[in-house]
């Protein structure tokens, strides 16, 4: 793969608790190889920093390979930056040009507070499956997997939902930092397995009642929380999560 | 003298007969008592749900932000179980037949046996929890073909097994969270264990927000903690992932067996330059339809779509017709790295080999074209759908692939080269997984027990969810069955004191040394040291000098590394830095290991002990054992052997010929 080196500017958000006021730094960094990953580019930065003494920016991140949902940069205004169906760890270089500004700053959610410059806590997110997000079901209850045929289609949507890696760019992305994304996901992954139903009702009521009450804002389906989505979970869910919070309404 | 505990009687009765007559707890007695779990991978999160449900008091510790993410969420391709659903033969015999012979006869019969007996049971469990696993038009579940295996056994849930497994564990965990069952702390790290009496009695841990050390209380302590593969600086393994938890618990006496014994898996994302961080893997899954090869002509300068099919060496089929492209990971790892070496390597580096969809792409195409009656058609068409079939086995991975590489896998063949991915050795832990301290457990990737010395395919999600849904239920019984009348230890206890002593002396002592090199570059020299010279090939001399340098490593790191920042707040320089001194002094034990392993066997090749055509060479009259470390003082560890005896497998030569 043809590779070049670039020079950027970047405008990262630094803060030094979640009590402190933060403020955006400028820093340049040079000879930067298109192959690097964007954080790699960060620990390069970071080397640099350490080495002249400063206090280096503070990210999450982990797995680097997409997975985990620990990384969450917001990169020119979107979540996860330029590149669709993406994570912060395999956004690489190459998305950029020589003499290209980048600003960077964390999450930003009432329900996500700064840890420290882009690190944010995202516990409501636990909470929130805490509050249903399963089946209760204890081990060495099961009876043999193939008891319980299911249709391929329905099988691969509830995949499609459970594919969700938890990392919040869809409150990031929204307007009034709604959760409904995350949250139908899960809904809708256990709503459309047999194995889900006994617990279908409260499952939902209990889940919306938790996400209220961490500070998420309600979702007025602008649909950007789809458009970032690194793992592309479907607004579709979001409209069954609504019918099975009303159907659960309707018949409880 | 090291105890397996193995029961007695025949094989495939050792399990049942031990689950029959262990000792139980009454659940009132179970509510009283109190359980460590370190780390919330497979092995972490199934323990602290299962132990939680039957009723005993969970701590449960992680170093993410969240039990979500530890590093089990990155295995893709499967997780095997012998269900034998495909009727092709496959049966608890074979899986562990398999795997006894995956690991080169370096694995003990009685701990595989179980591992296959419960390998169902998993399935079973995952489905009832909502995994989403891959199904087949009928509603039934979907099997594929791993690494070393004849038979189809492996369940997966697209390239994201790993990920519907954990997943579902981490969602019985947050069940009895909400119930009251299991305390969470995220954001944790372990940095000792406290033994009160000769047990394992609590932990020492560090608040990664804000710096304070806390301690805390438990009956009993399990490490789920997860391999030591960064050891290397490069692998797959997440950034975060470490042999901390592990290496605090050697020091306090736990052996530590087989740590040279790890695993390089062959087809990962080859390096591309300095500022590489971490090796994306390409799972085993893409050997069931790619084909592995590299030109005929050393250093050939076309590009591969440019090198006509005669003039190709599919090098694994053509060694391995048995097998071919399906042979184990550490035999497929050193047959790339032989054509490598001899000048054959693709690529700028030349440190790759091709991995080529072209023919399945047609193949599938084809398959394709007859269901939907176009057997006629065209190339192109059936080209498209071939591509169709293939993104929807691995699109996930070929989105990858192209992300990171900038290459498109649909239309070139992917370059592939082997990294460090697994580890077999960890610390020793008997038939009931409790290490050589009384009261500590280590389960899942942490131990050593199952994999000998050599891993097979989808068989790690295996063992973490054996150990923490069905092994450690039973076998932890036996232990605190005894334990009811110890009241909980309050934390004003002189030992949890005197330990957080020790621990905030050591972090002290690394933030005064205030010296001018960081703790990555430390580690980036510890993982080359590692990589060339204890890596993929191993030989006597080059071991000697490995453990000179890693010596003078940890001097030079214990007098200038630095740390920025402060102690009493978010630092993951200082968290790295208490996890790269750990590495550096397993790193000496790795390549002494290595050195006193006169054979080769699994993924430990030593150059001296190899077959004429290149094969590893086990010397089974010498080194048929179990190699478990003790620490004495600093570099300095006295070998325990523990004989390993084969009553029903017979060893021999591995051939996948």
């Amino acid at each position: 793969m043809e590779h070049k080196h670039i020079n950027l500017k970047l405008e990262v958000w630094r803060q030094q608790n979640s009590k402190a006021k933060g403020d955006f730094e400028s820093y340049e960094v040079k000879d930067i190889s298109t192959e690097m990953s964007f954080l790699e580019m960060f620990d390069v930065l970071n080397e640099r920093l350490i080495k002249e003494g400063k206090d280096p920016i503070a990210f999450d991140h982990d797995c680097r390979e997409g997975i985990c949902g620990m990384c969450s940069m917001y990169i020119n205004g979107r979540p996860h930056g330029p590149w669709e169906a993406n994570t912060t760890c395999q956004l690489h270089m190459r998305a950029f040009n020589d003499g290209d500004t980048i600003v960077v700053e964390p999450w930003r959610a009432n329900a996500f507070p700064v840890i420290k410059d882009l690190v944010v806590d995202r516990s409501a997110f636990d909470r929130i499956i805490q509050a249903g997000g399963y089946v209760s079901v204890n081990t060495g209850n099961a009876v043999d997997g193939n008891a319980i045929p299911i249709e391929k289609d329905k099988a691969d949507a509830a995949f499609a939902a459970a594919m969700c890696i938890g990392c919040g760019a869809c409150v990031a992305a929204c307007k009034n930092s709604s959760a409904m994304l995350f949250t139908s996901a899960k809904v809708s992954h256990l709503a459309l397995l047999p194995q889900g139903d006994p617990e279908r009702k409260s499952r939902v009521v209990n889940m919306i009642a938790q996400m209220d009450k961490e500070g998420f804002g309600a979702c007025t389906n602008t649909g950007a929380c789809e458009a970032v989505c690194p793992k592309e979970i479907s607004i579709s869910n979001i409209a069954r999560l609504n019918a099975e919070y009303l159907s659960a309404g309707l018949t409880s | 003298m090291l105890n397996s505990k193995i029961p007695a009687g025949p094989l495939e009765t050792k399990w049942s007969k031990y689950k029959s007559t262990c000792k139980l707890v009454n659940p009132a007695n179970k509510r009283k008592l109190e359980v460590i779990i370190v780390g919330t991978g497979l092995a972490g999160a199934s323990a602290a749900a299962s132990l939680a449900e039957l009723g005993y008091k969970v701590k449960a510790f992680c170093f993410q932000d969240s039990p979500r993410r530890a590093h089990s969420i990155a295995a893709q391709g499967g997780i095997n179980a012998a269900k034998n659903y495909q009727n092709d033969g496959d049966s608890t015999y074979r899986l562990f037949y398999d795997t006894i012979k995956g690991g080169d006869y370096r694995a003990r019969e009685g701990n595989v046996h179980r591992l296959a007996e419960v390998s169902g049971n998993i399935i079973d469990q995952c489905v009832a929890q909502g995994v989403p696993f891959a199904r087949e038009y009928g509603g039934l579940l979907s099997n594929r073909s791993f690494g070393g295996t004849q038979v189809q056994r492996t369940f997966y849930a697209a390239g994201q097994t790993g990920q519907q497994l954990l997943i579902g564990a981490y969602q019985a965990l947050e069940r009895q969270v909400a119930l009251g069952n299991v305390t969470m702390y995220s954001r944790h790290e372990m940095l000792d264990i406290v033994m009160i009496e000769g047990k394992a009695r609590g932990i020492i841990c560090r608040n990664l927000v804000n710096g304070e050390l806390e301690r805390h209380f438990g009956h009993a302590v399990l490490l789920c903690s997860g391999g030591y593969g960064n050891v290397f600086y490069l692998s797959t393994n997440a950034m975060g992932s470490n042999v901390t938890a592990a290496w605090k618990a050697h020091k306090k006496g736990a052996y530590f067996a087989n740590p040279c014994f790890t695993q390089i898996h062959p087809t990962c994302i080859p390096v591309s330059g300095d500022h590489q961080s971490k090796l994306t893997l390409m799972s085993e899954s893409l050997r069931n339809d790619g084909r592995i090869w590299v030109p005929k002509q050393a250093g050939d300068p076309r590009k591969p779509n440019e090198i006509p099919e005669e003039e190709r060496d599919y090098y694994l089929e053509r060694r391995y017709p048995a097998f071919g492209n399906l042979v184990p990971r550490d035999v497929a790892s050193r047959a790339a790295k032989e054509r490598c070496d001899a000048g054959y390597g693709v690529g700028t580096s030349k440190q790759a080999v091709y991995l080529d969809y072209a023919d399945a792409i047609k193949r599938y195409g084809k398959i394709e074209a007859g269901k939907k009656g176009l057997s006629s058609t065209d190339e192109a068409t059936i080209i498209a759908l071939g591509k169709d079939v293939v993104k929807e086995k691995y699109g996930n991975l070929f989105d990858m692939y192209q992300k990171i590489t900038g290459e498109n896998p649909y239309e070139v063949p992917m370059r592939i080269y082997p990294a460090v991915h697994y580890t077999m050795g960890g610390l020793w832990v008997d038939y009931e997984l409790m290490t050589t301290v009384p009261g500590l457990y280590a389960l899942g990737e942490a131990n050593f027990s199952d994999h000998g010395a050599n891993r097979l395919g989808a068989s790690a999600l295996m063992q973490g969810l054996a150990d923490g849904y069905f092994v450690i239920p039973y076998t932890i019984g036996n232990y605190l069955s005894d334990e009811i009348h110890v009241k909980p230890i309050a934390t004003d206890h002189p030992a949890f004191a005197e330990t957080e002593k020790q621990v905030r002396e050591r972090i002290e002592q690394l933030m005064n040394i205030k010296g001018t090199q960081t703790v990555e570059s430390f580690h980036k020299r510890l993982g080359k040291i590692i990589w060339d010279k204890c890596g993929m090939a191993r030989n006597e001399q080059g071991l000697k000098q490995a453990i000179e340098e890693v010596r003078q490593l940890k001097k030079e790191f214990w007098s200038d590394v630095r740390i920025p920042g402060n102690v009493n707040e978010y630092n993951p320089e200082l968290d790295k830095a208490n996890r790269v001194a750990d590495f550096i002094e397993l790193g000496e034990l790795m390549c002494l290991d290595a050195l006193t392993r006169e054979e080769s066997c699994g993924g430990h090749f030593r150059e001296e002990h190899q077959t004429e055509e290149g094969e590893a060479l086990r010397h089974d009259d010498n080194f048929m054992f179990v190699s478990a470390w003790e620490l004495k003082n600093e570099h300095d560890w006295q070998l325990h052997k523990e004989d390993l005896n084969y009553e029903v497998v017979k060893p021999s030569q591995r051939s996948y010929k």
